[in-house]
């Protein structure tokens, strides 16, 4: 009797512990927009994805430190990034990111992706600029116009 | 008996949840806001020759493949002999729009590579491809004689893909597929 | 012409498919023996046909025959010949094709080395295997037809994906497609056992040589993905819990299960219901697993180009054969189970908690894998499960099974006598206990209560896996000699003993890190200096590439030196990392170059990986383990006779 109820007490303690990080390791994709418009995860970490800005990549010569900016065809993002990059990394590429939005709006990266499978791009992100995409509001170009984040 | 049973149960729920999973649709598969539409029209110079231009005036009449590519994009490297083999069978005049590059190295690309292109148009900075809706290389718009966009293709171009869906519709002329 | 010849194969082993699939089934319905007869000869034809379109392929391959389709975009007229044979399984079609040889071969070693067995029941068998082939011979000449011909031809290929040049990913498919179809056979036999209403302990005796040897397939071509992984792709990871590789795990975790569940039955005639549906469950999670690959609906860079039409075809496929195999269980399962009783402290139990446990990983993992495309189907966002929760959830079931596993296996069947097993597991328990505090705080510098308990455990299971074989080596004139069961047994969870003492010491004193470098510049991991003495260019025969020089020395002492690539391949203009890596037993010294930051710097990812390689050995371990089990003596061709249930645990498995 004994041996059941500890295999029982064991039992919902492992489901609750795997749950519990289940909540935790979750991550969710917040498109551009929704983060510009403050709509995302506060205190944990998401995944952002979307266009590299054609020229916003800034990286001091021999340093690590990586800035850009990635849009959705709507809104752009300045995102800080300390690594090494990935071979697929580019301008005008999409582009996925894992981390958390951290001062003065800057996201901040602990993870690139930019491997795509053969299909090239990830289905997260080709959704969320499909969506922007008609908008035409044109970020890539210089002097961006109004973001419309709703 | 329930317990012999429930195998069979959770398979069934899975098994729904795969159809719904894959009756949503490929979500790569992005429609175009163009197709069926007319293409924006665009006026370019001409890669190998900017006192020139190229132009959307320039194929109207005739079906046409328009193909943005740049030196810079992994997948136009695997697209091309396919486009070399197309357009040797002449079976489709090919238009590009050398997206974002830099003219050196474009042109340098057509020389070592070989130029499927019966016109390639330069934006370097992108204007028009945004105008197209292009988000990505390599891209192709399959464009008929009044100038709207029947197709686009994202993704690099092979011979599987252009049977399946190209053909059938230069065939056909429009959209109605 | 042989592209042409190579499709009618196809044809003609469709229709002798269905022969062996409809004919024997009839036949040992009806007690027919001419129609049973015609299994066996049907499955050969078959085979010899799948084989010839196998051929056909291969050869439109070697002669850069770009006039067929699936030729034209996988190869190149400068790929190197082993990787024009490798590109064959390169991609959808052409694997799917292997996938449906290789079926047709373990059906014909079944046709072949089944004299033991009644021919009604050889007949089920090899009908059901049949039916099986149906299923894939459709898919392929309806959806995937690798013979589809390209007019006019290209002139020249697309070129295989230069990360599938390379000879470890050349033999990892192979591998891992004569484990997963493998396990086609333990279902074969689960069905027919089902459809005859007969499940015995001979039943599972047949059965177990067949599954041994599918899984010990899977579990080397399992540790092939990883290990290429680890050395190719360039980031040191060894394992991603990504879907893909997932989808090759759950299989291998039920049939760890199968196995064990299958010994208790053959022993004891107990757990048949157990067993059946374990058998029924990781052959359609190999079916689960071609699905989920190659429809596109779960994203990931393993997966092969997508159409909905095939995820379909597959699908349906799938669940026929489920639902099908699972009626069959609903039906005959209830009247199979025995009231033959076991105490608490006894084999069976062990085993039961094994089948327990090894059930709970596998669901596991498949919720990590379903989980986001269930929630976004539920409306509830775009979400991605990481390695992180799979490590963590992993770990619930497997601390409990590998403390258990070293105990499992010195308990007597039936009833156990409390303390003779006390006294022999004392000594080890306490020497794990203290090896596993000491040993990561005497070599590694610090310990935790994880970490002592992974270190722990592995020890008590290489400890007491070692204590039957030894025991044998030392016995007296006259005594019995171990099995080849029992040391098949005692192999594999040694080899399971030193994975996961690999897996903990690598993943707790692992130490990485990334640093712009410069020639001349150096970098400290660990107590090892890894200096950059230069950055040179490189021509390889089909790259270019960027080469690092790097110099490892700990204390002052040189080590060795290592020249990790950037690589750009000059067809497609990809770009791959070739990391440079230091191997020595104990640890590997990982350098891999990251990318150009200016100024002569380059970015450079740095590892150290203290015991990395008994992951992959100790996974060679457990599959000789295996091999060994499966070449006893009991499992000879004999006519059919029950089996005698010997009464010492310590003889048999």
């Amino acid at each position: 009797m004994l041996a059941v109820g500890l295999a029982v007490a064991g039992i919902a303690i492992a489901a609750a512990f795997t749950l519990r990080a289940f909540q935790d390791n979750m991550m969710f994709f917040v498109e551009i927009s929704d983060v510009v418009a403050g709509d995302y995860p506060k205190q944990r970490n998401f995944r952002i994805g979307g266009l590299v800005v054609d020229g916003s990549v800034e990286r001091e010569e021999g340093s690590m430190d990586l800035r850009f900016r990635v849009t959705d065809m709507n809104c752009e993002l300045p995102v800080s990034y300390v690594g090494v990059l990935p071979d697929l990394f580019r301008e005008g590429q999409g582009v996925v990111a894992h981390g958390r939005l951290g001062e003065e709006g800057v996201f901040v990266a602990d993870k690139i992706l930019a491997k795509h499978d053969e299909n090239y791009m990830a289905p997260e992100v080709a959704d969320s600029l499909a969506k922007h995409v008609e908008d035409k509001t044109a970020p890539l170009r210089e002097g961006v116009t109004e973001c419309n984040p709703q | 008996m329930s317990r012999y049973i429930l195998p069979l149960v959770a398979v069934i729920v899975l098994i729904v949840f795969l159809v719904i999973g894959l009756t949503r649709g490929d979500p790569r598969a992005l429609p175009s806001p163009y197709i069926g539409k007319p293409a924006p029209e665009f006026e370019l110079p001409k890669l190998k020759d900017s006192s020139a231009t190229v132009s959307t005036e320039d194929f109207r009449g005739q079906v046409a493949l328009v193909n943005v590519w740049a030196t810079w994009c992994v997948q136009c490297r695997a697209e091309h002999q396919f486009l070399m083999d197309l357009a040797a069978n002449d079976s489709i005049p090919i238009y590009g729009i050398n997206w974002r590059d830099t003219q050196p190295e474009a042109l340098r690309w057509l020389q070592q590579l070989g130029d499927p292109y019966v016109a390639s148009g330069f934006d370097v900075d992108g204007v028009v491809g945004i105008d197209w809706g292009v988000y990505g290389a390599p891209e192709s718009f399959l464009v008929n004689a009044d100038g709207v966009v029947l197709y686009k293709q994202l993704g690099p171009l092979n011979w599987q893909i252009w049977e399946r869906d190209f053909v059938p519709l230069i065939v056909s002329g429009d959209i109605s597929q | 012409m042989i592209p042409e010849i190579g499709q009618f194969a196809l044809i003609l082993a469709l229709s002798l498919a269905i022969c062996q699939g409809v004919i024997p089934l009839i036949g040992a319905y009806r007690n027919d023996v001419a129609m049973m007869s015609v299994a066996k000869t049907a499955a050969t034809g078959q085979f010899v046909f799948v084989a010839v379109a196998f051929g056909c392929l291969t050869w439109s391959f070697l002669t850069s025959d770009f006039s067929v389709l699936y030729v034209a975009n996988h190869s190149q007229l400068s790929l190197p010949t082993i990787y024009k044979i490798s590109a064959v399984w390169g991609a959808h079609e052409g694997s799917l094709l292997m996938w449906i040889l290789i079926l047709a071969a373990w059906t014909v070693a079944v046709a072949r080395f089944s004299s033991a067995l009644p021919e009604a029941f050889a007949a089920r068998v090899i009908g059901v295997l049949g039916l099986l082939s149906i299923g894939f011979l459709l898919f392929a000449l309806l959806t995937s037809n690798p013979f589809d011909r390209l007019t006019p031809p290209a002139a020249d290929g697309a070129d295989l994906n230069p990360l599938l040049q390379d000879p470890g990913l050349a033999i990892h498919p192979p591998l891992l497609y004569i484990g997963y179809v493998g396990f086609s056979v333990a279902f074969a036999f689960a069905i027919a056992a089902m459809l005859s209403g007969d499940l015995d302990q001979r039943w599972a005796k047949w059965t177990r040589p067949w599954t041994t040897l599918a899984w010990m397939f899977l579990t080397l071509g399992i540790m092939l993905g990883s290990w290429w992984a680890y050395y190719e792709l360039g980031w040191g990871g060894w394992w991603f819990w990504d879907p893909v590789e997932n989808a090759s795990f759950m299989p291998w975790l039920i049939g760890t299960a199968l196995i064990h569940s299958l010994a208790v039955t053959e022993r004891r005639g107990l757990f048949k219901s157990w067993t059946l549906l374990l058998a029924i469950t990781a052959f359609s999670l190999s079916l689960l697993g071609t699905f989920l690959v190659r429809s596109g609906i779960i994203v990931s860079v393993h997966a092969f180009a997508t159409d909905p039409t095939r995820g379909f075809f597959i699908l349906a496929f799938l669940a026929i054969v489920v639902i099908g195999a699972l009626i069959l269980y609903a039906w005959r399962a209830p009247s199979l189970d025995s009231e033959v009783g076991f105490s608490l402290l006894s084999r069976e139990t062990f085993l039961l908690l094994n089948n327990v446990l090894l059930v709970v990983a596998a669901t596991l993992v498949l919720m990590g894998t379903l989980a986001p495309l269930v929630i976004e189907l539920l409306n509830g966002g775009k979400i991605s499960i990481g390695p992180p929760w799979f490590e963590i959830a992993f770990l619930v079931p497997m601390i409990p099974l590998v403390l258990l596993l070293g105990v499992g296996m010195h308990t007597a069947w039936r009833t156990q006598d409390k303390r003779p097993w006390v006294a022999l597991l004392r000594i080890p328990a306490i020497a794990a206990i203290v090896i596993g505090v000491l040993l990561p705080l005497l070599f590694y510098g610090r310990t935790s209560l994880l970490l002592a308990l992974g270190v722990a455990a592995a020890v008590w299971i290489i400890v007491m896996s070692l204590i039957q074989p030894v025991r044998s080596m030392r016995r007296k004139e006259g005594a019995a000699a171990i099995t080849r069961s029992a040391l098949g047994m005692s192999v594999a969870h040694l080899g399971m003993g030193l994975f996961v003492l690999g897996v903990t010491l690598t993943s707790a004193f692992n130490i990485e890190s990334d640093r712009a470098l410069t020639p001349g510049e150096s970098i400290d991991v660990g107590a090892y200096e890894f200096e950059m003495r230069e950055l040179r260019d490189v021509q390889g025969p089909n790259y270019s590439a960027v080469e690092a020089i790097i110099e490892i020395r700990k204390g002052g002492e040189f080590v060795a030196t290592v020249r990790p690539q950037k690589r750009q391949y000059l067809v497609q203009k990809s770009w791959m990392t070739e990391a440079g890596i230091h191997v020595a037993w104990n640890k590997d010294l990982f350098v891999a170059l990251g990318d150009q930051l200016g100024n002569g710097a380059w970015s450079v990812r740095v590892q150290y990986k203290p015991m990395i390689r008994f992951i992959w050995f100790g996974a060679i371990i457990m599959a000789l383990g295996g091999l060994i089990a499966v070449s006893d003596r009991r499992y000879r061709l004999t006519a059919s006779k029950p089996s005698r249930v010997s009464s010492t645990a310590t003889e048999t498995a």
